[in-house]
């Protein structure tokens, strides 16, 4: 019986799964409208002349590259300085511990691996942003703030100093990688350290560059520590607290509109075309690190 | 509820399963607190045991011990000294001498010690100098500076009992090496097995520092703080001292009436927020996610790299960036109200941002513009690895494809990512750039004026911490009291979904 009704419901599926298609073409290109509308307003707005306020229409009546230009008489390049430095120091040195953690706790087995993981478990059920009040006073202290000129020393040493909480995903990856890799090399007369820096590491290049992106990516987005430690003076922001610090009152947002947009541009492009290139790597880890839980 | 046997659990369906032990999470709460309590009454009784252990051993090494190791006991290596351990008895002593300088030097360790107990006694008034006929600054205490360096003598006390027990031990095992008649282990082997049997000392020796010195150290300081009057008119050092004040912040905070303000109400409210927010924000993006996810793998659908780049955009560019942007779009004079207005949908501006109703719910619907594309990749990349052939026999029996989902693709999902759900969960309730960059937490909320940091309607208890902390009235011991909440919270609630999430995976299973 079964038999005789399969062609007539095969038949049924190939059209209805065309029709089903169809659908979902439709339903891909308006969530990709969505999903583009924001940033194609903000790149045609940066182009705005005419005035420098919000306005209730996207195109721009008169074209130009005023906005990039008068960014340069802003302290936008010395927010974007002090962010680029962040990002550059802290995916290296980030990166580094990182890995040192991760490994160390995917590949040796010692007396309190496990209590240290509960540890830092709970302690990752404290919200951060409590560490960051006294840390702040601590680095004000220490002259490393905004009121001593530059807060990029501080902001690093923040930022690198807890990394080693991040763990998680390269865990995951080194955990995937055969422990008789590292026996092999140990029965042929090869160090702990030589294990690593000959065996392992070749093996995990995709966990670095991840690692290296999202700790590059990291400083860009940080807007509530930067505010602390910038404490508000210009030079010592970073791109995240100045660019909203012109969006901060009506008075700000009326002069600094497309000022805004424009250094909104000139901050995601560069960091958008980096993620693009490198999406690969960031889909595996993120992918990896989800399924590990 | 009746309790069942292991048989009959294995025999029940698999939501009544999921039920059974949500109920009976809740049934075991009295005898698992029994539990828990006669746990902790146990291990305190056995580190005790240990350190009358511990102090037995050191006895009967001091008793039993040769000179060299009796003067180990004052003098800090030398017994690794004179056995020819150059250089583990040089660190030790480095240590000691190092440790008693800092102790005894003039506002040093025993200074800060001793001052813990009234965080400072001279605050920073002026002093009137009969002389001169002025006020004067005299020297004063500074209670910041005396709870840090406090706290932080505290760990280096611990730091320096530990280390000499270390050296109390290695003069025993050194004795009882030497007596077998092995060679002890010279400097040389001590660097070398630095980089092999010893190696994951020197990979943690830097990352635990960090986390010590730069996480470990300020949640306990800021605990502290909670009981303290530490806030800007007692900020320590430039207009008064602090002091303990016991549970006082504690009581406030769960008060109806303290100063006109209602704390309690104000608190629940937020915190109500928060859960609403943090259920919504996590489920909404789940779901839609895989959702957009099976749309995109689903076959037959063309130019797939396509879509997932788009989406993948929003997380390309720096959240800050796009969250103010969308914020800004919103607004009265913004895009969406021109483009409404200019096409005739509305006569009049939508107030999205002023609304509390609106705002909270337009938060949400921007969370999920920012969250699918996260879960659109994770979902790719499990929905790829389930297996085809469960799909096929479904196929063959006929399965719809609503029924292929519900029961082979969202089970598969939920067993895959049930940690991952309760992580994003508690970071989404901690999710302060997507309020605070969308809405600054407002519109404000008229009934709670009078707390601290303006609460507004979109508020999580991330967001009014911050407030609390910024502005012109800081309150850090209030802002520390929500901290502890907040981590009640997620510690509770990360207990419960743990006890009810499928068995979690033995990590071993992967190598």
């Amino acid at each position: 019986m079964n038999e005789n009704k399969t062609p007539k419901r095969h038949l049924g599926l190939k059209a209805s799964s065309a029709i089903s298609n169809t659908v979902i073409h439709v339903l891909l290109v308006i969530i990709s409208i969505i999903w583009l509308i924001p940033f194609v307003c903000i790149v045609l707005q940066s182009f705005r002349v005419e005035s420098t306020y919000q306005v209730g229409y996207v195109i721009p009546k008169q074209w130009g590259l005023d906005n990039y230009i008068k960014l340069l008489d802003t302290n936008f390049p010395q927010w974007y300085f002090n962010t680029f430095i962040c990002a550059v120091v802290v995916s290296v040195t980030q990166t580094i511990i990182v890995l040192c953690m991760s490994y160390t706790l995917s590949r040796f087995r010692f007396k309190l691996r496990k209590a240290l993981m509960q540890f830092m478990l709970i302690l990752g059920m404290f919200p951060g942003m409590l560490a960051m009040i006294i840390l702040y006073r601590v680095l004000d202290d220490l002259h490393l703030t905004g009121q001593y000129g530059s807060s990029v020393p501080g902001l690093i040493l923040v930022y690198v100093a807890s990394s080693g909480m991040g763990y998680y995903v390269s865990k995951g990856f080194f955990d995937t990688i055969p422990k008789s890799l590292d026996e092999a090399a140990r029965v042929d007369g090869a160090t702990r350290a030589q294990v690593l820096t000959k065996i392992i590491l070749p093996l995990s290049k995709p966990i670095v560059i991840y690692t290296i992106l999202t700790a590059f990516m990291g400083p860009w987005g940080d807007f509530v520590f930067a505010r602390y430690v910038s404490q508000m003076f210009p030079g010592a922001m970073n791109v995240a607290v100045g660019l909203q610090s012109w969006l901060a009152t009506d008075t700000m947002t009326f002069n600094n509109y497309t000022l805004f947009c424009a250094g909104g541009v000139v901050v995601a492009l560069p960091v958008a075309i980096l993620f693009m290139c490198l999406q690969k790597y960031y889909v595996e880890g993120v992918t990896g690190g989800a399924v590990k839980g | 509820m009746k309790r069942l046997t292991d048989l009959e659990y294995l025999m029940l369906p698999k939501w009544n399963k999921f039920w059974y032990k949500f109920i009976m999470f809740f049934v075991d709460i009295p005898a698992n607190l029994w539990n828990g309590i006669k746990g902790i009454g146990g291990s305190i009784a056995s580190f005790f045991k240990a350190i009358g252990r511990e102090f037995a051993d050191i006895g009967k090494t001091f008793a039993e011990g040769d000179w060299k190791t009796k003067t180990s006991f004052l003098v800090m290596g030398f017994g690794n000294i004179a056995r020819g351990q150059i250089l583990r008895g040089v660190l030790f002593l480095i240590f000691e001498v190092v440790f008693i300088w800092y102790m005894i030097t003039p506002f040093g360790g025993a200074y800060w010690v001793q001052m813990l107990g009234s965080l400072g006694l001279q605050g920073p008034e002026k002093g009137y100098d009969e002389i001169l006929d002025q006020y004067i600054s005299i020297p004063h205490d500074n209670s910041f500076r005396i709870l840090l360096y406090g706290v932080l003598t505290l760990f280096f006390i611990v730091a320096f009992i530990y280390t000499w027990r270390v050296n109390v031990k290695q003069n025993k095992i050194a004795e009882e090496i030497l007596k077998s008649g092995k060679k002890l282990r010279s400097g040389k082997d001590d660097l070398k097995s630095l980089v092999d049997d010893q190696f994951h000392k020197t990979l943690l020796a830097l990352p635990l520092t960090g986390i010590l010195v730069f996480t470990v150290m300020p949640i306990i300081f800021m605990i502290l703080v909670a009981f303290t009057n530490y806030d800007g008119a007692h900020n320590g050092y430039t207009n008064a001292l602090f002091t303990w004040v016991g549970l006082d912040n504690f009581k406030t905070m769960f008060s109806w009436d303290v100063g006109g303000v209602n704390y309690a109400a104000t608190f629940g409210e937020v915190l109500t927020w928060t859960l609403i927010w943090a259920f919504f924000a996590t489920f909404s993006n789940y779901f839609l996610g895989i959702f957009v996810a099976m749309m995109i793998n689903k076959k037959g659908i063309r130019v797939k790299k396509l879509w997932r780049t788009i989406l993948v955009l929003t997380i390309a560019i720096p959240q800050f960036i796009s969250l103010l942007y969308v914020s800004k779009m919103f607004t009265l004079n913004g895009l969406i109200n021109g483009a409404l207005l200019s096409f005739g949908f509305i006569d009049k501006a939508i107030d999205f941002w002023g609304d509390p109703m609106l705002s909270r719910i337009m938060v949400i619907v921007i969370n999920i513009w920012i969250g699918i594309p996260y879960l659109m990749l994770i979902a790719t990349g499990i929905l790829m690895n389930i297996p085809a052939d469960l799909y096929e026999s479904a196929k063959i029996d006929g399965a719809s494809g609503w029924k292929q989902f519900s029961k082979i693709t969202l089970p598969y999902m939920l067993f895959i990512t049930g940690p991952y759900l309760l992580t994003s969960f508690t970071s989404n309730m901690n999710n302060f750039n997507v309020i605070y960059l969308l809405t600054g937490g407002g519109p404000t909320n008229p009934a709670a004026s009078g707390a601290s940091g303006s609460v507004g309607f979109t508020d999580l208890l991330i967001t009014w911490l911050f407030k609390i902390t910024t502005g012109s009235d800081t309150k850090y011991y209030l802002a520390s009291v929500v901290g502890i909440l907040v981590f009640i919270v997620v510690a509770l609630i990360s207990l419960v979904v743990y006890n009810l999430l499928p068995s979690v995976k033995n990590e071993e299973d992967f190598q």
